[in-house]
């Protein structure tokens, strides 16, 4: 087997790069010590001192508010210091290289890299290049993988419905511009979902998405009965109108969450989404505000979540 | 070596904080030994306050060195310790560390009137200026090994002594 890039010589974790390829452990390690960060960002004094002393970079390469400050936040309740780089207007427009940019803050003696970039694979690049005991936590690269977004749902989702060896889940929408998606799809089938469905139009669907493991649906109807957990997906406004799409209206029709179509589910099935909300596009406001909503639980779970990986990956 | 009997040690226990329990008494137990002995103190002396349980894996002063501890529990600390006589339970007192990440731990909840330390057995060795109020049996334990509760199946503790695992 090849090594992974994001495990030491003792099958820890390093950096946390993408779920795929995460022995089981590992994701039940994050997952379980999240389940005690939680208990501390209840608490009125919501810190902790393990990262006392340690730097951790915001590297976001690529606009996001929800990731950005829940790391912040995150770092922030681990006691680090927290040090936000607003990319666009700094070095990079200048014509720095990525490389060049990751070498002088690592002069300037960063602990954690937490790395959002368009490119898929930025920040397996940058892991390559990091001293050992710098670590890199992808906040979304490209269409490939948001593991930190793919971890606080597989939380949320245990934390309502304990176990995943009977889940039917079903991820509704973009799946092709998703990496929230692909990460998702790898995790519950790392934690044994025992169905997972995508549904979408065919236009939104990667190709050869079945060998993800999942049944393809373009029938949301179809799709959604008998779901334990309906995950909805962003639907990028910049797709619409064109050949992929007619238009929004038409979406909502086929593919948008009603409070009808949800009926089709099971009495208490959960809906999640991971932000921001198109209302009207991929969600009705009645579902997205609703009793089955677990929307901004995630939110507060992605919290505890990144909290046990930059704990997990600085301590090994 | 023969170690004590760990439930004489808890009915031993019981009866020397009997007389300090009053309205502001409330207990910790430190994960996992020290949850299994508050668990008992707690029921055989009625302390109105729930138990608390503590896992003091976010304060332990070796994360540098070691990592982070897998598979830590959660903290729940079910009444608000501002004002409480607290008293702090572990199974086995020997550097002291555990006890001081406790302390760190248990002050960012608020700020007890006083704290206890409690344990089943002081094996000596401490590395800090700690020491217990309340204490089963002193032992003397080779460096090399670790002393420890057990907990069988029925709920019957015993104290066991194994060589340490290499760190």
């Amino acid at each position: 087997m090849q090594h992974s890039p994001q495990l030491n010589a003792n099958g820890e974790l390093q950096h946390l790069l993408s779920i795929e390829g995460l022995p089981r452990e590992v994701v039940l390690q994050i997952l379980d010590t999240a389940e005690s960060f939680a208990g501390v960002t209840e608490r009125e004094v919501k810190k902790v001192p393990l990262l006392r002393g340690k730097s951790v970079f915001n590297l976001f390469f690529e606009p996001s508010t929800r990731t950005r400050t829940t790391f912040e936040i995150a770092a922030k309740r681990l006691s680090a210091d927290v040090i936000n780089l607003n990319i666009a207007v700094s070095s990079q427009s200048k014509g720095e290289s990525l490389l060049d940019t990751v070498a002088n803050l690592s002069a300037m003696q960063a602990d954690i890299f937490i790395v959002r970039h368009a490119s898929s694979g930025a920040p397996f690049l940058i892991a390559r290049h990091v001293k050992p005991h710098e670590h890199v936590i992808n906040a979304g690269d490209g269409r490939h993988a948001h593991p930190t977004q793919g971890l606080l749902d597989l939380f949320t989702i245990r934390h309502y419905k304990k176990d995943f060896t009977r889940l039917t889940v079903a991820v509704i929408g973009d799946v092709l511009h998703s990496r929230v998606a692909r990460s998702l799809i790898h995790g519950l089938t790392t934690l044994g979902a025992p169905e997972v469905r995508v549904i979408a139009p065919q236009t939104l669907l990667p190709s050869g998405v079945e060998a993800l493991g999942v049944r393809v649906f373009h029938d949301m109807r179809a799709g959604l009965k008998d779901c334990d957990v309906v995950v909805m997906l962003r639907l990028q406004n910049e797709r619409m109108g064109g050949a992929l799409l007619p238009s929004a209206q038409e979406y909502f029709k086929s593919y948008g969450l009603s409070a009808e179509k949800l009926r089709l589910a099971r009495p208490d099935a959960i809906v999640m989404h991971p932000g921001p909300m198109n209302r009207g596009v991929e969600i009705d406001s009645t579902v997205a505000d609703g009793p089955h909503s677990v929307i901004l639980p995630q939110v507060t779970f992605g919290i505890a979540v990144r909290m046990a990986v930059m704990s997990i990956v600085a301590g090994n | 070596m023969k170690l004590p009997d760990a439930e004489k040690l808890c009915e031993q226990l019981a009866a020397e904080l009997r007389p300090r329990i009053g309205p502001k008494s409330a207990m910790i137990g430190l994960y996992t030994g020290g949850a299994w002995l508050a668990e008992r103190l707690h029921k055989m002396l009625d302390i109105e306050s729930a138990l608390g349980l503590m896992d003091i894996a976010f304060y332990r002063d070796d994360y540098h060195a070691q990592g982070l501890h897998h598979d830590p529990k959660r903290t729940k600390i079910p009444f608000d310790v501002n004002g409480r006589d607290l008293l702090l339970v572990d199974d086995v007192l020997y550097t002291g560390r555990t006890v001081r990440a406790a302390m760190n731990e248990l002050f960012d909840y608020g700020r007890p009137a006083s704290v206890s330390l409690v344990v089943l057995a002081d094996r000596g060795g401490r590395e800090l200026p700690i020491c217990a109020q309340h204490c089963g049996a002193r032992l003397e334990v080779p460096q090399g090994m670790r002393l420890r509760l057990t907990r069988a199946d029925d709920g019957h503790l015993a104290l066991a002594l194994e060589p340490r695992r290499a760190a």
